[in-house]
């Protein structure tokens, strides 16, 4: 599905795209391709959805946003794909993602990353979220990071 | 909003970034069609987005790419004994498919994110992080992601 060039395309857009009048063709000259080509390349992966979009990536922390709150809900799996669409679209939540149940270990199937100005904002914001799934959820928490130990970019 | 950062983000800077999160373009030019939609010259363009990145305000202009298209990842969940947690953390951050790794405040105090080429290469990296640390891995794979379309607006 992806050729080498594809994935050198990605390698290299996704450290940033050069800050420079033709950023394109600054990638296509180190693949020694054309800028067209590449231009082409990564119309195809945005229409394939392998890239979800081109965009600037935000630094929630240093834009205040310090607190950072992961809520995890227990929604019922026939009501998910409803309530997911709509906590995904909530400004405050950068990520929402299903995952599974482990039985007896792991109940919550929803995770909703909440971004906010402090803690009490994050407990807001997680009320919204309650309010909004009602008595469809059967029950939630918050973790909240104490530390980050590891962030770096993805590596493929 | 910290005043501190408020003070380096004005109008435009916020306008710049906000117009395109839903659509940097595919043209030779990006940064003077962006230019041209508010007036102003390319190279202020490049200016403030040199700025925003250099503040990292902004951590870089980039594809997004949407999970489990090429590669895979998973989020992992640990319980470990406090007295051992630096440790274990070090164990886990050593090995380069870990790309994210949390303390968080729960009976699970350990989240991590494991990024790999395929499948098998994933398990194998669980298995020998279970071998590792002595400790079990809750793993959480994405199953399906409900994306806001438009980006973080800021």
């Amino acid at each position: 599905m992806l050729d080498n060039i594809d994935k050198k395309i990605i390698r290299l857009t996704q450290d940033g795209l050069p800050l420079a009048t033709q950023p394109y063709l600054n990638i296509a000259e180190q693949l020694e391709v054309s800028a067209a080509e590449v231009m082409k390349r990564m119309q195809q992966m945005l229409d394939k959805g392998i890239i979800r979009r081109i965009a600037a990536v935000p630094n929630h922390y240093k834009l205040g946003y310090v607190a950072n709150g992961m809520s995890v809900w227990n929604i019922a799996d026939e009501k998910i794909l409803g309530y997911g669409k709509r906590i995904g679209q909530l400004p405050f939540v950068s990520h929402c993602y299903q995952r599974p149940r482990h039985p007896g270990v792991w109940k919550y199937n929803l995770f909703a990353m909440i971004h906010a100005l402090d803690r009490n904002q994050v407990e807001k914001h997680v009320g919204t979220i309650a309010e909004l799934v009602g008595d469809d959820n059967r029950g939630h928490e918050v973790l909240y990071s104490k530390r980050m130990l590891k962030k770096t970019g993805m590596r493929i | 909003m910290n005043p501190e950062n408020i003070d380096q983000l004005d109008r435009l800077d916020r306008s710049i970034i906000n117009a395109f999160q839903n659509g940097f373009p595919l043209t030779s030019r990006p940064y003077k069609k962006i230019a041209e939609q508010f007036a102003i010259p390319e190279q202020e363009v490049l200016e403030r987005l040199n700025r925003l990145q250099n503040n990292k305000i902004i951590s870089r202009i980039g594809a997004i790419i949407t999970p489990n298209t090429i590669g895979v990842s998973t989020l992992c969940a640990m319980t470990v004994e406090q007295n051992e947690l630096d440790n274990v953390a070090q164990i886990i951050n050593d090995y380069d498919e870990v790309n994210h790794n949390y303390q968080r405040s729960h009976q699970f105090n350990l989240w991590f994110v494991v990024t790999a080429q395929n499948q098998a290469h994933l398990s194998k990296i669980l298995d020998s992080i279970t071998a590792r640390t002595g400790y079990t891995i809750v793993n959480l794979p994405l199953e399906t992601a409900y994306y806001l379309n438009l980006g973080f607006r800021i």
